[in-house]
Order: C-alpha cells, then sequence, then structure tokens
C-alpha cells in the first residue's frame, strides 16, 4: 500500500528537509515504522519511550484524528495520505 | 524587554523570540520566558506605583509581557493607546449571587468588557503587537467564535490585513461580528478542531502570524492580564478560588500563572487560588480525564451550545488538569440545560448578561457551591469571558414576552393579571419566584 505522510515544517530538518514522503505499509504503525527507518532522528522526535506518539504529537488520516479511529492500528488504504501535526492551542 | 527566550515546556529547549511555537526536539509547546530579576530592584512599593501609573489597559503590565519594544505607540502620552487597546474590565461584586449559592464573597471579573467583547482582545493584542514587531503585514487565526471578531477588529486598527477562519456552523451574531471589520472571513465546513488542523498546515505555507499558532506563545501571555487585573482590583491580593472556563486550557493555566508571576515577585502574598475548571458535557475531554485521573485528555467530537468551548482536541489539556490537581480546585462539566440555568442566574443577580461559556462558568460555580465544596469564607472570583449578545439563541424561548395594544385596560388585564396568577402559582409551589416583585410594583 502506498501511503503519503506529510511532515510538518518542525521536522524536516530531521527528514532531509522533505515536506512528504511516500511509504508502505498497511497500518499507521507500519508506515510510521518505515518513515522512522528512513529518517532514523524522527523516531526519537514524535514517539515516546514506549512506541507510543508523543502527547503533543497528531497523526491524521485523511483529515480525521487517529485517535477516533483505530489508533497506531488503524489500517489504511492504497494512496491514502498521513498528516503528522503538532497541537495547537485555540480559541 | 523581560522576556529573554522561548522555552520547550517538556524538555526546557531554548529558541531566539521569533514566530515559533513547537520544539524541534520533543513537539512540545513553546513558551515565553522571563528575567525578571531586576523589576523589583526599586522595591515592590515602586513597582506597583509604576503599574499603577500606566495606561487603562492591559499595557500597564507591559513589563510581564513579551514586546521587545515595551508598550506599543507612538511616544509620550500616545503610547501604548494605539490599536485596540484591552482589559482593565470591571471586577463587580455579586452579592445577590453569592447569596444566592450560599457563599460569602463573589466576585464577577466581566471581560465581556473588552473592545470586541470577549478576553480574547487580550491575547490578540499581545500578539497582534508581536507580529508588527516581527514584521508581519497579515494577521490570522482558527477560530471558535470570539477569536474571530477580535483577530478581524485588530487587524482593522492596526492596518494589518487578516485572515479570519471558522467552522461553517458558527452562531451568526459572531460571523456578523467579524465579517464588518473588512477581514477575510473564510467558513471551514468542519468543526473547530478541522479549522485548526487547516489552519497548521497553512501556517507552514504562508508568511502569516497566525495569532494562535506560530505567535502562540506571545498570545496565550495575554492571557495572565485577567490575573493582574484580579489581583489590583482586589487590592494587590489574591483571591482564594478562580472559576474559569477551559477549551484548549490555555487561559485556565495562563491565569494561574499570572498570579504565580505576581507572588514570587512580591507584588501579592498569600496562598496560590484553588483553579476549578469549567466545561461543557457536550465537549469535556478535560473534565473527563480529571474524573478518571488521568494526566493527558482524549479527543472528543464536539456536540455543546456552548461553541466558544467547543474544542474537542485542547493543546494545554495537560496543563489544566496538572494546574487543577496542584492548586486543589477541580474540573466539572455541565448540561446545555445547566449552562441555559447558568445564563439566566448571573444575569437575574448581577445584570452581567453573558454568552454561553459565561454560562458555563456560572454553572460550574453553582454545582461546586451545591456539592459544599466551597468554603463560606472563601474570596471566590468567576471569570466571565464573554457577551451575551453574541449568542442569543441560548436564551431564546426562555421567558414570555407580554404583547398587548398600547392600552391600560389590556396592560391590567392582560399583563397584570397573569403575573399575579403566575406569582400566586409559584409561592403555593414554593419557589422564590423570580416574577413576584414584578407582579407588586
Amino acid at each position: 500500500m502506498a501511503v503519503t505522510v506529510k511532515i510538518p515544517t518542525q521536522l524536516r530538518t530531521a527528514a532531509e528537509g522533505a515536506s512528504e514522503a511516500q511509504l508502505e505499509g498497511a497500518t499507521v504503525q507500519e508506515v510510521l515504522d518505515g518513515l522512522f527507518e528512513r529518517f532514523g532522528e524522527l523516531r526519537t522526535r514524535i514517539s515516546d519511550d514506549d512506541g507510543g506518539l508523543r502527547r503533543f504529537v497528531n497523526v491524521y488520516l485523511s483529515g480525521e484524528d487517529i485517535r477516533f479511529l483505530d489508533g497506531l492500528q488503524t489500517p489504511v488504504s492504497d494512496g491514502a495520505e498521513l498528516t503528522i501535526l503538532p497541537a495547537v492551542a485555540g480559541g | 524587554m523581560a522576556a529573554s527566550n522561548l522555552k520547550c515546556r517538556e524538555c526546557k529547549a531554548e529558541y531566539p523570540l521569533e514566530a515559533l511555537y513547537v520544539c524541534e526536539r520533543c513537539f512540545g509547546p513553546l513558551e515565553v520566558a522571563y528575567d525578571h530579576s531586576r523589576l523589583t530592584d526599586g522595591g515592590v512599593g515602586e513597582l506597583r506605583r509604576r503599574i499603577q501609573g500606566g495606561p487603562q489597559n492591559i499595557w500597564r503590565y507591559a513589563d510581564f509581557l513579551p514586546l521587545a519594544g515595551g508598550p506599543p505607540g507612538p511616544s509620550g502620552r500616545l503610547a501604548s493607546r494605539v490599536g485596540l487597546p484591552a482589559g482593565c474590565t470591571p471586577l463587580v461584586r455579586a452579592d445577590r449571587l453569592a447569596q444566592r449559592l450560599g457563599l460569602n464573597e463573589v466576585w464577577v471579573k466581566n471581560d465581556a468588557a473588552n473592545p470586541t467583547h470577549s478576553f480574547k482582545d487580550r491575547v490578540v493584542a499581545v500578539a497582534a503587537a508581536r507580529a508588527r514587531e516581527l514584521g508581519y503585514q497579515t494577521i490570522a487565526c482558527a477560530s471558535t467564535g470570539n477569536l474571530a471578531n477580535s483577530v478581524a477588529a485588530h487587524g482593522a486598527a492596526l492596518g494589518l490585513e487578516s485572515y479570519v477562519f471558522i467552522p461553517a456552523d458558527l452562531e451568526e451574531q459572531k460571523v456578523l461580528a467579524t465579517g464588518v471589520y473588512g477581514t477575510r472571513l473564510v467558513a471551514v465546513k468542519g468543526n473547530y478542531d478541522d479549522v485548526n488542523r487547516l489552519c497548521t498546515e497553512l501556517s507552514a505555507e504562508r508568511e502569516w502570524a497566525f495569532v494562535n499558532i506560530n505567535l502562540r506563545p506571545y498570545y496565550a501571555e495575554g492571557s495572565k492580564t485577567l490575573a493582574f487585573e484580579i489581583a489590583e482590583q482586589l487590592g494587590w491580593e489574591l483571591p482564594d478560588r478562580c472559576v474559569v472556563p477551559i477549551a484548549s486550557g490555555s487561559l485556565f493555566t495562563k491565569v494561574a500563572k499570572g498570579f504565580a508571576e505576581w507572588r514570587e515577585l512580591g507584588l501579592v502574598s498569600g496562598e496560590l487560588p484553588r483553579m476549578s475548571g469549567a466545561q461543557a458535557e457536550g465537549c469535556n475531554p478535560v473534565a473527563s480525564a480529571y474524573a478518571a485521573g488521568h494526566d493527558v485528555c482524549r479527543p472528543v467530537k464536539p456536540n455543546t451550545i456552548a461553541k466558544s468551548l467547543a474544542i474537542g482536541n485542547p493543546a494545554d489539556g495537560p496543563y489544566a488538569l496538572e494546574e487543577a490537581r496542584r492548586s486543589g480546585g477541580s474540573i466539572d462539566a455541565v448540561s446545555d440545560e445547566e449552562i441555559r440555568q447558568g445564563i439566566a442566574l448571573l444575569a437575574q443577580t448581577t445584570g452581567i448578561f453573558t454568552e454561553t461559556a459565561g454560562g458555563v462558568t456560572t454553572a460550574v460555580l453553582a454545582k461546586l457551591a451545591e456539592r459544599g465544596e466551597i468554603d463560606p469564607a472563601e474570596r471566590v472570583v468567576l471569570v466571565i469571558t464573554g457577551e451575551g449578545l453574541k449568542t442569543l439563541d441560548a436564551v431564546r424561548g426562555t421567558f414570555e414576552t407580554h404583547t398587548i395594544e398600547p392600552s391600560v385596560e389590556q396592560f391590567e388585564t392582560q399583563v397584570e393579571s397573569a403575573l399575579q396568577t403566575a406569582a400566586e402559582g409559584n409561592v403555593l409551589a414554593g419557589n422564590g419566584a423570580l416574577v413576584s416583585t414584578g407582579a407588586r410594583s
């Protein structure tokens, strides 16, 4: 399954400047693992010690927060878009 | 300026005072760090006098705000009176409300008395001034409504272009009170969290100052001025408890930070207030995490009449939880019906008409009082963040209007007799009716 991962500006220094990456994987976890294999430094930046996402990291699958889906185990389909964004306070 | 740098709240990494908001190392939020060591060189009394001699707006607290050039403005007498100065809103003693709730001392901080009728003018004034210092020509925001009004108005006042992104289902009053300022208004088909995600993506692609995204560290500092004003208006004393609404959690935590900064400097003394947070049941990620003993919030899909608090994914939720627990406070949620009752209770005991968010805060205060959680000796401050005219739907159909021909006879037969009957009914039912006084006079 080819998935596009959009990388936020704050993480691009750890991704050789890339703003997105094409990766394979059947779940969000597998896609992110592929991303970490390609850009090793990203793992420590967005994953916590237990392998989950840090609490200020939001991941969206085609616009939907994966916490409303099955989290990291959410299945991804061919051509899907995964967006990584920092949490932002509002108003 | 007293601000020294930006600092990651999680890993403490330091960054320059630019339009940055996320730590590149750990993705944690950045906050403004200050060096206040010289502020009290002349003694606390002198610092107090300097504040008291400042303008009647938030710029009297410029020493505690992150602007390089001090308060904005040309110079001399005109300094800090440019743009749309916010703050110095009334702190009203609410004895009738206190009596109704069985409390001794309740104060209402009425932040509806800001230029665009909500506390957002405080944060936008700071963010817009900082945006100008950093050379931005355009300010922007993702908003649940109040921020939209404020960004559009401050853009107009400062001559900056503005883009305002709102959820498409926002209350009409808030839409109209934004568009009138000549902003570029974008209604996004989705909820606030969708709008926020879009704007977070856009902020990386456009050279704009999104006040609550890339300018957020500066923006958030503006909320501290609420705490400064409360303390100053109480005669340089701290309240025992503050009841504050929680949407993203930013206001709640920054009000607490304001009190803590002043206490550390010796401007005020005594115990820091208990911080009691208020959410709507239809959007309660922080209240439910508090009740469950969690230290992070699980996002929710909002469904409440309190749209200004409808943030399902609250970025400062974890810090709000910490603050409520650390201060011995609380976080509660109330139903839409309780929100309507809260609006009515505040209006009918203080003469202050608040929007749904203030209904949430008032209803939570009532709930805490009912549960006996508030010591009668406590001095409580209820923070009212916005104006009732912005959410008129919440009060529509909650009272009766008597329509008559212009005739005394009709007044007597249709109005007075109806009120008399209602009053008798209330006496029979044993409730101290709200209409009873009107029937006799």
